[in-house]
Formats: C-alpha cells, sequence, structure tokens
C-alpha cells in the first residue's frame, strides 16, 4: 500500500500553513487557504531509440488564497519559510484590496463543513520517480527499435511524462489534507514517409495516460507487448488506404477516440463557471445555460454521464479538493436531459447551490484554484454487453474510428471536428479495411442525439488528458474519462485532404 | 531559510562548484508576476508570484563523445540535489546527439545584480480604468470579461567556461471581451505590452465598441472558400504556427510541410507570391526578447548545448522564399546549414506595404473581417492545416465597408497556404494573437486580404 512521502512530510508543513493563516486572521479576512504543493515530473523523450529530451522537473511552493470583505486575493512564493508564506498571505490579502474599487459582485463561498486531517493516498505500485533513468530509456528504446524494425516504418518517437503531486491543504475551516497523486503517460509514435511522393503517415500508441505508477509499462493496465506488435501493420494499411469520400457516414467510435469528444463536448460544456460567463475573455461559455438545468436534451435516451473525483485511476480522482470539498460523485445526464454541473464554492453559492460539488483545482503551488473537470464519464449499457463487432453488426455503410489525433471546438462547445489514428470502413455490418483523412465533424447535441446504441462493460475504457487548458493564467489539469464504445448515426465526415484544398 | 533565497547570480555560481571535466551550466530563471481577471463587469481573481525556477546541465565527456544530464526544481530546493541528479544524469544517459563545444564568453558585469521585479500596481491603466468601464458597460448593456498579466522574467545562465549572463524580460498583455447582454453579440480587443505604460484601455474600449455597433445588423452566411481580411492579430494567430513548425529535422525526416520530395527541404522554395519577409531579431525595437539560448531541455532542434550563445537574427522567409528553418548548432553542421534558434518573436511584413486595416476594408468589394481566431490545431501536416474557429467578431464587408456581423465559422486553412494565397498586405504593427497570447505576445503583424479561405462550416456559437 503505498504512503505518503516521508521527504515531503519532512517539510515544516503545519508551521508554514498556520503563519499563513494566522496572518490572513490577523489581516481581517473572512476566509483563508494555504496550500504547499510539491509537483516532480519527468520528460524523456527518444527519437529513433536515441534520447532526445530528459527533463526532471521539481515544483515546490507554497499558496495563500484569501476572501476579505468580499473581495478575493492570491499570493503564492516558492520561498519555504514561517516568514516568507506569511508575507504571501499579507500579499494576497494587499490584493483584494488593491482590486476592490473594482468590485461589483462580493465574493463568497458555499458552506462546507470542516473534514479535520485527512490523509489520501492514489492507487499505484511503483513511484515512477524511483525509477532510474537507464531502466526507462532501455524500455523506451527497446520499444522504439522494435518499431523501427519493421517494414514501413522510417521514423519512431517515444516518450514518457512521469507525475508526481504531493500536497498540503490547510484552511480556516479547519479541514488539513495532505495527499498525493501518481500518474504515467507512455507514448510512441511511428513515422512512414513515401520516398516517391514525400507523403507521410503516423500512427501513436493508443494506451491512455492514466492514474497509475510505473507498473503501467510492464504490463498492468495495459498490453503494450501486444500493441507494439500489431501497430506497423496498422501503419503500413493507413498508408496503402483509400481517401475517405466525404458525406454522411454511421459512426462506431471506440473508446480510444470518443473519451476526448466527451471531454471537449461535454465536459466543458457542463462547467457551471464558464456556463455563467466567468470563462467568456477565453475557454467561452456554454450553449447548456442554466435555464435548461432539467430540460435540455443533450442527447438519446442511451446517454447516461456522471462526474466523478473517486474512480480509481482516474486522473482527476482526490478525497479533498482545492478549496477543502470532500470529492464525490454526481449526474450531468440523465436519460439524455441536462440534470447537473460541475461546481466550485464559489459558483454553488451564487446559483444557489448547498454545497460544491468538489471540482475546485489548482495546476501546482503557484496558482489559485478554479473550477477544473472531474472525471466526466459516459456510462455503458445497463443490460447486456454489447461489443465493437456487436455495434458494428448493426451499420451498412460507416466507419469504425480508433484513437484520438486533432480536436477543435467552439467556444460555446457546438460545432466540433475530431480525426483519428485509424479509420476502418464497415461494409454490410463487417469491417472493409482503413481509410485515411478523416475528419468527423458535428453540433453536440445532434451528435449526442444520434448515439443509437452504446456499448457494454467490456467495450469500457478509463482514457483521458494530462493537459487540460483553462483560466487565466491558463492552468493544465490532468482528468480520465470513462466511455463505451457507441454507435452514432449520421455523422458528417470531411477529407481532410480536400480541406486543404489538396 | 528564514534569511530568504540565495541571491540567483550567487546560486548560479554555487552549482558550477565540483563540476565533471565536461562541464556543468547553470540556469536560473526568477519569475514575477501580477495579474488580474475580469468577467461579468466585475473583478473575479487576481495574483501575485515569485517563483524561481533552477535548471542545472552536467555533461559527462567520454572518449566517443558527451552525454548530458538536466535537473530542474524550483524555489527553496535543495541545491546540492540538483546537482546530484544532473550529474548522475548525465553519468547515465547515452551521448548526446546534439553535443557541441560549450558556448564561451565573458561575465557580465550586471550578473550579480538582483531580479526585476513586478507587482499588481504595475496594471495601474487597467485597475484604474476598469470600475468606469464596468460603469458605462451596464449602462450601455454590455458585459466585460477580459485579463491583464505582467511578467518579469531575469534570467541568469552561469557556464564553466566562464560565460555569465543575465537578462531582463518584461512582458505582458491586456484583453476584453464584450457581450451584448443576451449573449448574440460580441467583440473582442487586446494588446501586447512590455511595461503597461501604453496601454490604452480606452482605445481597446473604442474597438469593442466598434465591432458591437457593426454587429447589430446580423447576416446568416453559409460555409465556403471568401475573400477575407484579417487584422494583424488573426494573422498572427495562424502565422505563429508557421514559425513553430519550421523544425529543419522535422522536415528533413519527411513529417513535414517543409519537407521537400526526395528527403531534403524546401529551403530556397518560393513559398508566396507576394514578396513577404518573416523574421525574428532578439533585438527587435518594439517587441525585443531573450538575446542568449537559455533552454533546460533538448529537441529535436532545440538544444541544451547551446545554451548562453547569442541568438543571431533570423529570416525564415525572405521575398516570399523559404530562407531558413531551425537547427540547434549540431544540427546545423550536420545538414549544412546556420544556427538557427528558437528566438521568441515574430515580425511578418511586406516591404513597402502601407495602409491600415480600413484601408484594405476599403478595398474589398465582397468579403469576410475576421478579427480573432481560435482553438487552433493541426489536422495535417503534410500541409500543416489547422482547424480553428472563428470568435467575437466575424463580419460581412461589402462596396468597402463593414454592414454587419456574420455567424461564426470553423475554419481549415494553411498558414502558408495563406501567405500563398495574400492578395495585399497593409503596415507592420504590434499585434496581439489571441490563441497564443498566453505564450507567445511578441509579434508585429500586417493586416492581410486573402482570397478564398477556408470555412469549412458554420457554428452556432455566440
Amino acid at each position: 500500500m503505498p504512503e505518503l512521502d516521508p521527504s515531503f512530510l519532512a517539510l515544516p508543513l503545519d508551521a508554514l500553513s498556520t503563519a499563513g493563516l494566522e496572518a490572513a486572521a490577523a489581516r481581517g479576512c473572512e476566509h483563508a487557504e494555504v496550500r504547499t504543493e510539491r509537483v516532480r515530473s519527468q520528460l524523456l523523450r527518444l527519437r529513433d531509440g536515441q534520447l532526445e529530451t530528459s527533463v526532471d522537473e521539481t515544483e515546490l511552493g507554497s499558496a495563500c488564497r484569501v476572501v476579505r470583505d468580499g473581495s478575493f486575493g492570491f499570493a503564492a512564493t516558492v520561498e519555504l519559510s514561517v516568514d516568507a508564506v506569511a508575507a504571501a498571505a499579507n500579499q494576497a490579502t494587499e490584493a483584494a484590496e488593491v482590486t476592490k474599487d473594482a468590485l461589483r459582485r462580493r465574493l463568497e463561498l458555499a458552506p462546507e463543513p470542516s473534514h479535520g486531517r485527512v490523509e489520501w493516498v492514489s492507487s499505484y505500485e511503483v513511484d515512477p520517480t524511483t525509477v532510474g533513468l537507464e531502466e526507462k530509456v532501455a524500455l523506451l528504446g527497446e520499444w522504439s527499435r522494435r518499431l523501427l524494425a519493421a517494414d514501413g516504418v522510417d521514423h519512431v518517437t517515444a516518450s514518457l511524462l512521469s507525475v508526481v503531486e504531493d500536497s498540503h491543504y490547510a484552511d480556516s475551516n479547519g479541514t488539513v489534507a495532505l495527499q498525493r497523486r501518481v500518474r504515467v503517460y507512455p507514448v510512441l509514435e511511428a513515422l512512414s514517409v513515401d520516398p516517391d511522393s514525400g507523403e507521410f503517415e503516423t500512427m501513436e500508441t493508443l494506451a491512455p495516460p492514466v492514474g497509475r505508477g510505473y507498473e503501467y509499462l510492464c504490463g498492468t493496465g495495459w498490453d503494450f507487448e501486444g500493441e507494439l506488435a500489431v501497430l506497423p501493420e496498422h501503419l503500413s494499411e493507413k498508408r496503402r488506404a483509400p481517401s475517405v469520400e466525404p458525406g454522411r457516414y454511421d459512426l462506431v467510435i471506440d473508446p480510444t477516440n470518443l473519451w476526448l469528444t466527451i471531454h471537449e463536448s461535454i465536459g466543458h460544456a457542463t462547467e457551471l463557471d464558464r456556463v455563467m460567463g466567468y470563462e467568456a475573455a477565453m475557454a467561452g461559455t456554454s450553449f447548456a445555460t442554466f435555464d435548461r438545468l432539467g430540460s435540455l436534451h443533450y442527447g438519446s435516451e442511451v446517454m447516461h454521464v456522471s462526474g466523478d473525483r473517486t474512480v480509481e485511476h482516474g486522473l482527476a480522482s482526490i478525497a479533498i479538493d482545492d478549496e477543502g470539498v470532500a470529492a464525490g460523485s454526481f449526474d450531468l445526464i440523465v436519460g439524455g436531459v441536462l440534470q447537473g454541473y460541475q461546481l466550485d464554492r464559489r459558483i454553488a453559492r451564487e446559483m444557489g447551490f448547498e454545497r460544491s460539488n468538489g471540482c475546485a483545482y489548482a495546476a501546482g503551488p503557484l496558482y489559485a484554484p478554479i473550477q477544473r473537470m472531474a472525471n466526466v464519464s459516459l456510462q455503458p449499457a445497463a443490460s447486456g454487453d454489447p461489443s465493437v463487432e456487436d455495434l458494428v453488426a448493426g451499420v451498412e455503410r460507416g466507419i469504425y474510428v480508433v484513437g484520438n489525433k486533432s480536436w477543435s471546438i467552439d467556444m460555446q462547445r457546438y460545432n466540433f471536428q475530431f480525426t483519428g489514428q485509424r479509420f476502418f470502413a464497415i461494409e454490410q455490418g463487417r469491417l472493409a479495411g482503413q481509410l485515411r483523412d478523416v475528419a468527423y465533424q458535428a453540433t453536440t447535441t445532434d451528435f449526442w442525439g444520434s448515439m443509437e446504441a452504446v456499448g457494454g462493460p467490456s467495450t469500457y475504457l478509463l482514457a483521458g488528458s494530462f493537459n487540460c487548458g483553462k483560466g487565466q493564467p491558463m492552468q493544465s489539469a490532468p482528468v480520465s474519462h470513462g466511455c463505451p464504445a457507441a454507435l452514432f448515426r449520421q455523422v458528417n465526415v470531411l477529407n481532410t485532404r480536400a480541406e486543404a484544398g489538396r | 531559510m528564514s534569511g530568504g533565497l540565495l541571491p540567483a547570480g550567487e546560486l548560479a555560481e554555487r552549482a558550477l562548484e565540483g563540476a565533471p571535466a565536461g562541464g556543468r551550466i547553470a540556469i536560473v530563471e526568477e519569475l514575477s508576476e501580477a495579474e488580474l481577471r475580469y468577467a461579468n463587469n466585475t473583478v473575479t481573481t487576481n495574483g501575485v508570484r515569485q517563483s524561481r525556477v533552477v535548471t542545472v546541465i552536467s555533461f559527462d565527456a567520454r572518449p566517443d563523445g558527451v552525454a548530458a544530464g538536466v535537473a530542474t526544481g524550483s524555489g527553496a530546493l535543495d541545491l546540492d540535489g540538483l546537482v546530484t541528479a544532473a550529474d548522475a544524469g548525465a553519468a547515465s544517459s547515452p551521448l548526446a546527439e546534439d553535443a557541441s563545444p560549450l558556448v564561451t564568453g565573458d561575465a557580465a558585469p550586471d550578473f550579480h545584480d538582483g531580479p526585476g521585479r513586478t507587482r499588481l500596481q504595475q496594471l495601474a491603466p487597467v485597475i484604474a480604468g476598469l470600475p468606469e468601464l464596468f460603469g458605462r458597460a451596464e449602462a450601455e448593456g454590455r458585459v466585460i470579461a477580459g485579463f491583464a498579466h505582467h511578467r518579469v522574467r531575469t534570467t541568469y545562465l552561469a557556464s564553466t567556461t566562464g560565460l555569465r549572463a543575465r537578462h531582463v524580460d518584461p512582458g505582458g498583455r491586456v484583453e476584453l471581451v464584450g457581450r451584448s447582454v443576451d449573449g448574440t453579440r460580441s467583440a473582442w480587443a487586446g494588446a501586447g505590452t512590455n511595461l503597461f505604460d501604453d496601454v490604452d484601455l480606452a482605445a481597446l474600449e473604442t474597438r469593442l465598441v466598434r465591432g458591437l455597433g457593426w454587429a447589430r445588423r446580423r447576416v446568416e452566411l453559409p460555409a465556403g472558400r471568401y475573400e477575407t481580411v484579417m487584422p494583424g492579430d488573426a494573422v498572427a494567430d495562424l502565422v505563429t504556427m508557421f514559425e513553430g513548425h519550421a523544425s529543419g529535422k522535422d522536415a528533413e525526416e519527411g513529417g513535414s510541410v517543409f519537407s521537400g520530395p526526395g528527403g531534403g527541404t524546401r529551403i530556397g522554395d518560393r513559398l508566396c507570391q507576394l514578396g513577404f519577409e518573416l523574421r525574428s531579431d532578439p533585438a527587435d525595437p518594439v517587441v525585443p526578447t531573450m538575446p542568449f539560448v537559455a533552454t533546460a531541455a533538448s529537441q529535436a532542434d532545440i538544444s541544451v548545448f547551446d545554451n548562453g550563445a547569442p541568438i543571431p537574427p533570423v529570416r525564415w522567409l525572405s521575398g516570399g522564399v523559404l530562407e531558413r528553418l531551425r537547427y540547434h548548432r549540431a544540427g546545423a553542421r550536420r545538414s549544412a546549414q546556420a544556427f538557427t534558434p528558437d528566438v521568441g518573436n515574430l515580425v511578418l511584413e511586406l516591404p513597402g506595404a502601407d495602409g491600415g486595416l480600413d484601408d484594405l476594408i476599403g478595398r474589398t468589394e465582397r468579403g469576410l473581417l475576421v478579427t480573432c481566431l481560435w482553438y487552433i490545431r493541426t489536422v495535417d501536416p503534410a500541409t500543416l492545416l489547422l482547424t480553428g474557429l472563428t470568435r467575437d467578431g466575424v463580419y460581412l464587408v461589402e462596396g468597402g465597408e463593414v454592414v454587419g456581423a456574420v455567424n461564426n465559422f470553423r475554419f481549415n486553412e494553411s498558414p502558408v497556404d495563406l501567405l500563398a494565397k495574400a492578395l495585399e498586405a497593409g503596415r507592420t504593427e504590434r499585434a496581439l494573437s489571441r490563441e497564443w497570447s498566453e505564450w507567445y505576445t511578441r509579434t508585429r503583424m500586417p493586416p492581410l486580404r486573402v482570397a478564398e479561405f477556408n470555412m469549412s462550416s458554420v457554428s452556432p456559437a455566440t
């Protein structure tokens, strides 16, 4: 059972938070939080089996957030001393004062009971920071050379991003949380170039980033051996594949692709802060407006989407969020109808919710928490266990979409366009070889409305991203999305070459 | 640690003690930031932060080459631990493909000066102007959101070769979005700045009011290829990606829009009919940037071995011909090209072009005016096809005048094609890419009028 890290616990964590909270109280703040956090990350990148990039990074610092007289203030420092944290609390109070004249609505937070002292560690076996560089480079190098040795593979990049977050959170409410999260993201990409035409194709591994340790690269949670064995063949077939004829197709979308569509068109659209205009300058707003809570037909009746910060190996999973709220799970869409939003304490209060549902997160010790995405997941079929083959069998002319690649969506989360790693033609209920140059483009509610069937639990995969961006300054957050394969009728498919006028 | 952090210059020098025979480089980046965010006609969040990032790069010299190890840490880290990690990384790493002799040079006289600092009060032109801006917005039916940010980055670089370099680099931006209360009309205005002394909030507000006024008439248009006028800000959204993808190694490997047939690159090819110059120069008078390389990670065309090397001016395009791609020193030697590092600013200019955005609009018989782009992602690296959305300001131009606002579109377009399809350009001025402003505020761009911009589908978003 992994435990809290002794080298982090050796820092004067309680003394730092006490200094900050006391300074804030002395300046008359009605609310204060002090968060000391250490984020260790390592990026390795190999090109054709040779180490190209190796960066070990440790972020360590303390952040103070205060509310004084309804005005918000934030300050952070990398100097871990009692004096420095007290000074940061004073700077935060000063920031609340300096900006008070431009404040036209008092800031209040939804109430949250004290949770006392909480300790929590995510589910992993091997802390990736304890594995030697040589061992990692040797494994990624061996995988790269295996791909390079295959016919038709000209170049290979391999990367591994590992992150370990240790945090100590304390607030004026009496909650103290000591938490540790571990995550890894290994990915390999093969490139195939046609020497005559100069045309090229690439293909990436589908292994998602996960809240696990180094064991993920050694057979726990993903079959890398199996995936590497078939990748060159898939790439070679893709290079020779016919270019797609644009038009409307039935799509069977694999969870390796669908998670990102969920992220963009549901995850972001149901963040209540952006619904209410607080992200209008950057991330945007949302078509899923508050007056449509309980009535908006987001999709078909088979659509059940939940948010949670609790799923094992989930990238957004935690026990206590960065505002001291206990994490849980909640419905967002039931039977295709919008039934909930993701909340932080400020927006929960403003919109009349009793409590936040625990979606506050700060990207490291130097940033203030904002509302961030929970693990937002599409539930598999409630009865039976339809497989990908079962879904494909119901399609006369369509495309089976596997793996995610390019993505883009508008600022109200209506119009999106996604590409993928592999696209298989479906003819008369069977896969009929790959296509290339495919992108699908749709309007969110049309797309989810066209979802005729969801696959069963055996098709379900927890995928996700390390770097969801939101806020100004931009903060990056990790988040998982679980989903089954699913069948969509008559979705608009583009040919990306034709789009470029070629 | 109650005595505070060690001064940056001293820390950098101390990190060199006991260096391996291959040498060591230390980079200390002191960051001082202040920011203010506002939405729904009120300030929402703010922040001040002081941070320090220390990077130690150790070089392990072996008979057949050199290996590098990098360790990066922030703030109050134990320096010895960082040095040990970098040394161990070098000792356990394979030989570096990007090895070059370490850069030599003198000790800068200001090396032991303290770092530049900023504070929330640096944003005074914004903080002071917001209460009245919000008041007018409420009176006139607008909802304002936006962000102001200032950052001073002071870089100290010390090498066992004796080189000591220091640079203070201030930069920031302010952005405003104005929406009608019902959310059906919106407009954006933003500006990059070095010190906030030139920020004119009223001028930005005037741009918002003009855009929202144009939008009183709404015109629905279908997807299609449109003649399109873009201000420098929107041009920066796309052209920044041109430079971002200008990797020599990617081009040579065949995986880039700049790959030539048969394994070469397109250096020497004419990419556009108009004689555009695309260039970067650390000494640019308007958007100056770091004059020497300071990187914590080697990549395909960026090398930790080049740390401290003076950054030369670079002409990516000259007379419409591709002149340069990015190469670190080792790559440049291998490919017989010039050392071309990442620069940090970008200037597009059509020599002799004059006139502003309104002049280009005045010469447009029928077309779109697109003021800003968003959510730009690469669809196909072979053509550098990008997708994204128009946002907060698409207008119809008829007979040389803006006659109304148009629905938003998803576009699929390549910045390389954009320059190739340009019909005319205006005068180059400081521009702020909204899409990349978090990372890249230093551009000077002209407004462009281009043929057949590919609006791939309609977005109902407003």
